[in-house]
C-alpha cells in the first residue's frame, strides 16, 4: 500500500490551562494524498485552525498518531520540525505576516535564509515572485502594495523551498473579491502543477475550489467528501 | 544605549587622564633625581614612609653623619652630598608678611637639587659652613615679598632675625613633591641655632655617580651610618635610606591602584547600561512577538531565533561602545590640550589595551544582558507567537 502524504491515526489535542481542560480534538483520522486539494472547512472554534496548526507541525498533538510523510512527528524534535516546516512546508496566513520594513524581495527570501541550501537566494526569490505577476514589485516595502499583492507575496514566500504542500489558512478572508479571485487561481494553478493544497476557511464558496471538504465540527470529523461540482477561479466569477 | 555610551566613554577617559596624570607626576619625579639617594631619620620597613614624613621629630641624623658620607673610603660613588633642615617660617620685609619653608642647607646644594640664581649671587662654601645671616629666595618668595623692587641686599625678618637677601633662584615650579619656589635658603648652622634651636638634620641627599651603583651606594650608606650610629643589627636603625627610584615606584602602585579603581567605577554605569539594553531587548521581543512566529514556522530553529536577538542586542551595545570611546577619546584630547597649554607634561595617550577592553565590555554586556530576552524570544511556541495581537 502507497503511503498517504499526510496520515492522521486517532489524533487528539487538549489545552490544559491551570485545572481546567479543554478537548479541541477528538479522535481525528484521516489521510491526504500527494497532489491533493484540500479544504478543511468549519465554524470558528471547531478546531480547524487548530488541526491546520498540527498538520503544519506548528504544534504537536497530545495523543495519536501523525505521520508526515512517512515520518511519526512524535518522534521528531523541535529542530527537526523547524528543517521540515522550512523545507516541505509553506503557509500562507489570513493576515499575510509579512515583515514591515523590509522589501518584498526580502520577505520571500526569508525562507531561504533559514535553510541549508543558500545559493542564489535572489535569483530563486525573484523567480517565484514573477510567477505569481509580482516581478514589477520586487525593490517595494510591503506596506507599499495592496493587500491582494500582499497574499500573493506570501504565496510566493511560501513556494520559495519548493515545500511538498501548501497550508492557506482563509487566505481570501482580508481580500476583495476580485484579489480573493486571483489568490484562489494561484492555488488551484500550483495544484494542477501536482503541488498538495490544504486550505483552512468557514466559507462553503471559497472550500468549493478544493477537490476535497473534511468538515469539522467541534473537534470531530463529521463530514469528508468529494466536490462534486468543483468552482473554478476566474476572472468575473460571481463571489458571495 | 546611553548609559553604555557613558560607561565605555568614562571608562576611556579615566584610563588615559590616569596615564597622563601618570606621566605629569613620575615626568617630574624623573627630571628631578633617578641619581638621588635620600637619607631620612627615623626607622621604616621596607615599603612604608619613614616616620619623619607624618610629622614625627626624630633627631638621630645630624652633620657629622652626612660629613662621614661625604668621604670617599665610605662611599665612593657619591659625587656630592647636601644635608637640610627645613621648617616653616613667616618672613617679612616692610609690612608684607610671607609664609615659607625654610630650608637650611650645608653641603653641594646646587649639585644635588639644581637650580639656577637668577638675581644675585649664591653662597659661597664659606658661608654655607658659616652661621651668617644670609638668604636666597625661592622666586615666588621674592616676588610676593618684594614685587617689583629688587630684593638683593634687602633685609628682611625671619623670626625677629634681621637677614640679608643675596639672591633669587629662577623660576622651577613643582618638582616631585615639594615647590622649589616656595623655598628660602640659608646655612644650616644659621637655621639650626637661631631659628630653630635644634642640633639635627630633617634630610641628607647623596648625588650618585651612575644610576647603576644606586642599590650599592644604598648599602654602603646603610654601612656607614649603622657604625656611626652604634647599631649591630640590620633591621635596628634608626634611619632610611630611600632612592628616589623607591618614590617612583610607589607613586606608580598608588596612581595604577586609583586608576583601575576608577576604571571599575565607570565599568559599574556600564552596568546600568546593560540593564538598559535588556529592557529595551524585553520590549523588542514582545513587539515583534508575531514576526518570531512566522519566522518560526518560516522554519527557523530555536537557535536561528536566539542567535538573532543576541546579534541584535550586541550590535546596539557595540554601538553604543563605539560612541562612547569616540567620546571618551575626544574628552580626553581636550584635557590634554588644556593641561598641556597650562604648560604641565601631560601625555595624551590612549593605550590599545583600554580600547580593547572597553570594546570588549560592551560585547560582554550585549552577550550578558541580550541572552535572557533571546532565550525568551526561542523559546516562544509559534502558535502562541502568530496568534499574539
Amino acid at each position: 500500500m502507497k503511503k498517504a502524504l499526510l496520515d492522521l491515526q486517532s489524533l487528539e489535542k487538549t489545552y490544559v490551562s491551570g485545572e481546567l481542560e479543554t478537548q479541541v480534538l477528538k479522535q481525528v483520522s484521516f489521510q491526504i494524498e500527494k497532489g491533493e486539494f484540500v479544504a478543511i472547512m468549519g465554524p470558528s472554534g471547531s478546531g480547524k485552525s487548530t488541526l491546520m496548526h498540527i498538520l503544519g507541525l506548528l504544534e504537536r498533538a497530545s495523543a495519536g498518531h501523525y505521520y508526515f510523510a512517512g515520518r511519526d512527528v512524535s518522534l521528531l524534535n523541535d529542530e527537526e520540525l523547524a528543517h521540515l516546516r522550512n523545507q516541505e512546508i509553506g503557509f500562507v496566513f489570513q493576515a499575510f505576516n509579512l515583515l514591515a520594513r523590509t522589501s518584498v524581495l526580502d520577505n520571500v527570501k526569508l525562507p531561504l535564509i533559514y535553510s541549508q541550501n543558500k545559493k542564489k537566494m535572489d535569483e530563486r526569490a525573484t523567480k517565484v515572485l514573477k510567477s505569481v505577476g509580482l516581478g514589477h514589485r520586487l525593490d517595494y516595502y510591503t506596506n507599499q502594495i495592496s493587500g491582494g499583492e500582499k497574499q500573493r507575496v506570501a504565496i510566493a514566500r511560501a513556494l520559495v523551498n519548493n515545500p511538498a504542500v501548501i497550508f492557506a489558512d482563509e487566505p481570501t478572508g482580508n481580500l476583495d473579491s476580485k484579489s480573493g479571485t486571483q489568490v484562489m487561481k494561484i492555488l488551484q494553478d500550483l495544484n494542477a502543477d501536482g503541488k498538495t493544497i490544504i486550505l483552512v476557511t468557514h466559507e462553503t464558496f471559497t472550500a468549493e475550489h478544493a477537490q476535497r471538504i473534511i468538515r469539522v465540527h467541534d473537534g470531530q470529523i463529521v463530514s469528508d467528501d468529494k466536490v462534486k461540482k468543483r468552482r473554478i477561479a476566474e476572472e468575473g466569477e460571481l463571489l458571495k | 544605549m546611553l548609559g553604555i555610551i557613558i560607561g565605555v566613554g568614562a571608562v576611556i577617559l579615566i584610563m588615559s587622564l590616569g596615564a597622563g596624570a601618570q606621566s605629569l607626576i613620575l615626568g617630574q619625579l624623573d627630571s628631578f633625581g633617578s641619581d638621588l639617594i635620600g637619607i631620612l631619620p627615623g626607622q621604616s620597613d621596607e615599603k612604608g614612609p619613614p616616620a619623619s614624613v607624618f610629622g614625627v621629630k626624630v633627631t638621630t641624623l645630624k652633620l657629622s653623619d652626612a660629613n662621614a658620607l661625604r668621604e670617599e673610603k665610605n662611599m665612593p660613588h657619591a659625587v656630592s652630598v647636601a644635608a637640610y633642615y627645613d621648617t616653616s617660617v613667616i618672613l617679612s620685609w616692610q609690612d608684607i608678611n610671607y609664609s615659607a619653608d625654610l630650608n637650611g642647607i650645608a653641603g653641594d646644594y646646587l649639585a644635588v637639587d639644581g637650580g639656577e640664581i637668577k638675581a644675585g649671587r649664591f653662597f659661597t662654601q664659606d658661608e654655607l659652613d658659616s652661621s651668617l645671616r644670609l638668604v636666597v629666595l625661592g622666586s615666588r618668595v621674592a616676588q610676593e615679598l618684594f614685587g617689583d623692587n629688587n630684593p638683593i641686599g634687602q633685609r628682611i625678618k625671619v623670626k625677629n632675625k634681621s637677614v640679608t637677601v643675596i639672591g633669587v633662584m629662577a623660576e622651577r615650579g613643582q618638582v616631585g613633591f615639594s615647590n622649589y619656589d616656595d623655598l628660602v635658603l640659608s646655612p644650616l648652622a644659621f637655621v639650626q641655632k637661631e631659628i630653630a634651636g635644634v642640633d639635627y638634620l630633617s634630610a641628607i641627599r647623596i648625588k650618585i655617580d651612575d644610576p647603576r651603583n644606586i642599590d650599592e651606594s644604598m648599602l654602603m650608606a646603610e654601612q656607614v651610618l649603622r657604625e656611626r650610629h652604634d647599631i649591630d643589627k640590620i633591621g635596628d636603625e634608626d634611619f632610611s635610606v630611600r632612592s628616589f627610584r623607591d618614590a617612583l615606584n610607589l607613586v606608580t602602585t598608588i596612581t595604577d591602584a586609583l586608576r583601575y579603581f576608577l576604571a571599575a567605577m565607570a565599568a559599574l554605569s556600564l552596568l546600568v547600561g546593560g540593564i538598559g539594553i535588556m529592557n529595551i531587548m524585553l520590549v523588542s521581543v514582545t513587539e515583534r512577538t508575531r514576526e518570531i512566529g512566522l519566522r518560526k514556522s518560516l522554519g527557523a530553529t530555536n537557535n536561528q531565533v536566539l542567535n538573532q536577538f543576541l546579534f541584535e542586542a550586541i550590535a546596539l551595545t557595540l554601538i553604543g561602545g563605539v560612541i562612547g570611546l569616540l567620546f571618551g577619546v575626544l574628552f580626553a584630547y581636550l584635557i590634554a590640550l588644556v593641561v598641556q597649554s597650562l604648560g604641565y607634561n601631560w601625555d595624551f595617550s590612549v593605550s590599545l589595551s583600554s580600547v580593547l577592553i572597553a570594546i570588549g565590555l560592551s560585547i560582554m554586556i550585549g552577550v550578558i544582558f541580550g541572552y535572557y530576552p533571546a532565550k525568551r524570544a526561542s523559546r516562544l511556541s509559534p502558535i502562541e507567537a502568530l496568534r499574539y495581537e
